[in-house]
This record gives C-alpha cells, sequence and structure tokens, in this order.
C-alpha cells in the first residue's frame, strides 16, 4: 500500500513499543497512543487488554470513537489503579516536556508556584511511571519539548528513579519515546535518551535541532520502519476508517 | 425512619468559612453541580476544596471561594484544560495549592475513611509533588524490605458533597453510570452530619432494584446525612444514564473565561439567581 502517512508510521511505532507485553493492560493516552495499543492487539500482541477510554475493557477492534463494544471487562478507574499499582499495565502518555533522562511534565510551564501556563496537573504520571513500564508519543517534538529541565517532574525519569531504593529502579522502565520526528528509548549506560530510529524523509540534523539536551546518537542509525500492509488494512478499514490518525498529525 | 430530604441552600447553611469540602464525581463527570451552585450562592469563604476537578473547581475558583485546593487533576474532560482554573493559578489567586497524583488523593480519602493517619505508597516518590507539598513525609518499611514509602495524610473532610442517579429519602442510593468514581471514599472521608448526596431522583426504597442490579448500590444510608432531590443537577457535566454532558454549554462556560466582562455576562445570565433559575435559563438557551 502506499502514501503512507506520519499519522500511520506513528502508530506502528507506538504499537511497537507494546511488542512483548503479553496480557497486560495496554492503555494509551490520545487518539495516536490508543490506536497504537489497538493496532498491537490487533496484529502482533493478541493477548493485551484494551479499553474503551472510558471504564470497559473491549474484546473487539472498536474503531476510534466507536461504540459497538464487545465488552469483556469493567474497569472504572478505581481498578485502573489497582491495575496500575499491582504494575499490570503499560501506559503511552503524552508529555509538554520531555528530558534527557525521561522526567516528564504535564502539569504546568513555568514556576510551579505560579505558572506560566497552567496545563493537567500531574494527574497520574507519578504513580504510572513508579510502578510499570511508560512510554511517551508527542506529535509536536520541538527544543522547547525536549528539555535540558522540565519546570514540573510529574512522570519520573531514570535519574529520579536511581536514587529511590531497589524495588523502584527495578521496576521503572521509560521504554520508548515517540514523536512526529523520530523514535528515542533509553537504552545507554546510563539511561540517557538515545535516537533509536529517524522516521523516514527527517535527517539526524533535524532532530538534534528539535532538542534542548545532547541526544546519544549510534553511528547508524536505522529509519523507523513502515506500517505493514496488514497493519495499513487494520488501521484503515478498521481501527481508524475516519483517520483521526491524520488530524493529529498531518501527513 | 429518618427522612432525610432536604435543599442545597439547606445542605449549605450547615458549613461555616474555612471548611474542607470533598466534591465527589471525576472532570467533568457526574459533579454535585446544584451543591456546587449553593455555595456560590452562599456567603462561605477561604474553604478548602479537595477533588478529582472539574467545573466544580472552576466556578469556585473564579467566585474567589478558594483558601487551599488539593487536586489530582482539573480538567473538562472534551476540554482538556480547565480555563478559569488556569485562569486563578496563573493570576495566583489560589493561596494554597496541593497538586497530588490522582492514586495518592484516592488514598488520603481511604486513610481518612478508615481513621488512619496516613496509607503508604510509592506513587509521587521522585516527583516534584514532594518537592511542591513540603509537609508530606515518608515512612520506612518495619520489615525485612526496609522500604522507604510516601505516608500520604489522611484527607479528612468536614463535609462532602455527591450526586447519584437514585436514591430513597433515607439516603441509599445507586450509581446507574460507568463508574462510581470515589464517591464512597468522598462520603466515607466526611464528618458525620454534613455528608449531603444529591441525585436525580428519589424513589421508594423497594423501586431502587428496579433501576440496576445490586451491584449499583454502593452507597448506604449510614454513610448520608442529607439527600437533595435535583433532577439535571449534575449539569453540564454528565449523568449518565439519565444524560450526557451539555457540551454546547459547556464551550459557553469555558469560553466565558476569555475576558472580565464575558464571565460577569455568563454569572448574570446563569448564576445570579436560585437553582430553578439557573435550570430555567439553560432551558431556555
Amino acid at each position: 500500500m502506499s502514501d503512507i502517512t506520519l499519522g500511520e508510521i506513528c502508530v506502528a511505532a507506538v504499537a511497537d513499543t507494546f511488542r512483548g507485553d503479553g496480557e497486560i493492560f495496554a492503555s494509551g493516552m490520545g487518539t495516536i497512543p490508543m490506536l497504537g495499543a489497538r493496532l498491537a492487539r490487533a496484529t502482533f500482541e493478541p493477548d493485551l487488554l484494551v479499553s474503551d477510554g472510558e471504564a470497559f475493557f473491549v474484546a473487539n477492534n472498536l474503531p476510534v470513537g466507536g461504540t459497538d463494544k464487545e465488552v469483556e471487562g469493567w474497569v472504572p478507574f478505581r481498578s485502573v489503579f489497582d491495575t496500575l499499582w499491582g504494575g499490570r499495565r503499560h501506559v503511552v502518555m503524552g508529555a509538554s516536556q520531555i528530558d534527557a533522562f525521561g522526567n516528564q511534565n504535564i502539569a504546568n510551564i513555568g514556576p510551579w508556584e505560579q505558572p506560566k501556563s497552567q496545563l493537567l496537573g500531574v494527574r497520574g504520571a507519578p504513580g504510572n511511571t513508579i510502578n510499570h513500564t511508560t512510554s511517551y508519543f508527542i506529535g509536536n517534538q520541538t527544543s522547547r519539548v525536549f528539555v535540558d529541565k522540565v519546570d514540573t517532574v510529574s512522570g519520573i525519569g531514570y535519574d529520579r528513579a536511581a536514587q529511590l531504593g531497589e524495588w523502584v529502579r527495578t521496576h521503572h522502565e521509560i521504554r520508548r519515546v515517540v514523536t512526529n520526528l523520530g523514535v528515542f528509548d533509553f537504552n545507554t549506560p546510563d539511561h540517557r535518551m538515545r535516537v533509536a530510529s529517524v522516521h523516514p524523509g527527517v535527517n539526524i540534523s533535524d532532530i538534534t535541532e528539535a532538542c534542548s539536551f545532547e541526544l546519544v546518537v549510534g553511528n547508524d542509525v536505522p529509519t523507523t520502519r513502515l506500517p505493514s500492509d496488514e497493519e495499513l488494512a487494520v488501521l484503515r478499514e478498521v481501527l481508524d476508517p475516519k483517520s483521526f490518525r491524520d488530524r493529529e498529525l498531518p501527513a | 425512619m429518618a427522612d432525610k430530604r432536604m435543599t442545597e441552600d439547606e445542605a449549605v447553611a450547615t458549613l461555616t468559612d474555612g471548611m474542607t469540602i470533598g466534591i465527589g464525581g471525576w472532570g467533568s463527570r457526574r459533579k454535585p453541580m446544584s451543591l456546587v451552585r449553593a455555595l456560590l450562592r452562599s456567603s462561605l469563604t477561604d474553604l478548602t476544596i479537595v477533588s478529582y476537578g472539574g467545573p466544580d473547581v472552576g466556578l469556585l475558583c473564579a467566585a474567589g471561594k478558594v483558601k487551599r485546593l488539593v487536586y489530582g487533576f482539573v480538567s473538562l474532560d472534551s476540554i482538556a484544560l480547565e480555563p478559569h482554573f488556569r485562569l486563578a493559578r496563573q493570576n495566583g489567586t489560589i493561596p494554597e495549592v496541593v497538586e497530588y497524583d490522582e492514586g495518592m488523593l484516592q488514598w488520603g480519602l481511604y486513610a481518612a475513611a478508615l481513621r488512619l493517619p496516613f496509607l503508604p505508597t510509592r506513587a509521587g516518590l521522585g516527583s516534584d509533588v514532594v518537592k511542591n507539598s513540603p509537609f508530606l513525609r515518608t515512612v520506612t518499611s518495619p520489615y525485612a524490605d526496609s522500604e522507604e514509602l510516601l505516608a500520604v495524610p489522611a484527607l479528612t473532610l468536614d463535609a462532602a458533597f455527591v450526586h447519584l442517579n437514585r436514591s430513597d429519602e433515607r439516603g441509599n442510593a445507586q450509581f446507574l453510570g460507568p463508574d462510581l468514581y470515589f464517591d464512597d471514599l468522598f462520603l466515607n472521608a466526611a464528618a458525620p452530619g454534613r455528608r449531603f448526596m444529591s441525585v436525580e431522583k428519589v424513589v421508594p426504597t423497594a423501586e431502587l432494584l428496579e433501576n440496576g442490579t445490586f451491584h449499583t448500590m454502593k452507597i448506604n444510608r449510614s454513610m448520608v446525612d442529607g439527600v437533595i432531590e435535583a433532577p439535571n443537577g449534575a449539569h453540564f457535566t454528565n449523568c449518565q444514564p439519565d444524560y450526557e454532558r451539555d457540551e454546547a454549554f459547556q464551550k459557553e462556560y469555558a469560553n466565558a473565561a476569555k475576558d472580565p466582562e464575558s464571565w460577569s455576562a455568563f454569572v448574570d445570565t446563569y448564576l445570579s439567581g436560585s437553582e430553578a433559575d439557573y435550570q430555567k435559563a439553560v432551558a431556555g438557551r
């Protein structure tokens, strides 16, 4: 299939973050993370649990905004908290700011005491990141998003986790960061963020210019994979026939 | 058998300045808005508000009622950022702000409900929640692991407001939507005497099970002191399955934050009279 969009590449890259997760709650905040979780479950990771974004696990391949649900479980917020504190979840959240060690901010921009811009508050980010695997999707990577220091640490990164106890160091994992420019991970000796792949048509210099901290860049950075024909068919025909993925991320 | 029915204004009349009030619901979902509107009509000030925040928080901030705000987030769901709350934070008009992880807020309410001084958790450790609320303390596990955990202090409430779908006149209630949220914890964290529950409809006890299975009956009368029959009382937040969120009205509410003139026009139109006036103005749009 041709004319693969940036949105589709990002959905597949988010789906890849769930590879190997097995029978856990794959949770995505926002259209592309949600589609990534549903695509992974529909293709290579069939044991994942995915939700309708409200209070139910759905067994069918529910389209974005779809209401025809085959309910396989009830997960009101209290059960979501229990599941995440129990570690049986991998969430892909957004980030208004992120730093080299994966500290994330969704709370506010500027000083916390009196912000320039108040955002959501920390929401569940502290509890998510200390309890289970977390990844991030960022649709507008710039040097003001990839920053030296985030204004309010909501989700904790590797340097913060390292200062906590053995249990936290064992269970904390920021698996990947997917942006409109590339895919990043923390598979380096000191867990500094590394360029894992660049999206087709993007140069390393585009990525480093859209970043305020020093990224680890290997000698031979691969190109992000394209979604397969099977994935594109599921995504376009079943999970997102109205192309919400491309409204969030234009081609 | 006590008939606990009363009005919103009678409930609010039991409160005094400086009290800590917990508000149930979640974001812009099943919020006890008619009780919040009664708070707005009152002369009460210097309140501490505890909430998984939505327009309840926005309205009380805009009215200058809040001295201390305890929240895990504030959002209108379909409008991600609550504009009135944002203005209050950006203008520095909330004197004390306690921003928790969502799970920490649950733990604080649960500790209060169980009459414990705190409950331990890992949620919050390492994040700026701890830096921004320097009163928080850690506790060391007394067992072999010796792990250091965050001790979330009990969030004991002077009063609780929740909105449910159905109840009898004694306060046995049920939620008919997809999620109870943490409404039972808000009620159980509050002092007996000031636990107020508005409901869409008061029905005879025997009718409760005609509306839903026994699984919906999570609130019993020992948890409730006042029952307020408030049809459309959660407006403009949702109250599934009775009604969905009034998205058009929510937009109007959010847009009214853009300047003081728009806000005062909104207040004049909708918030300057009684609850009946509010419902009439909403219906007359």
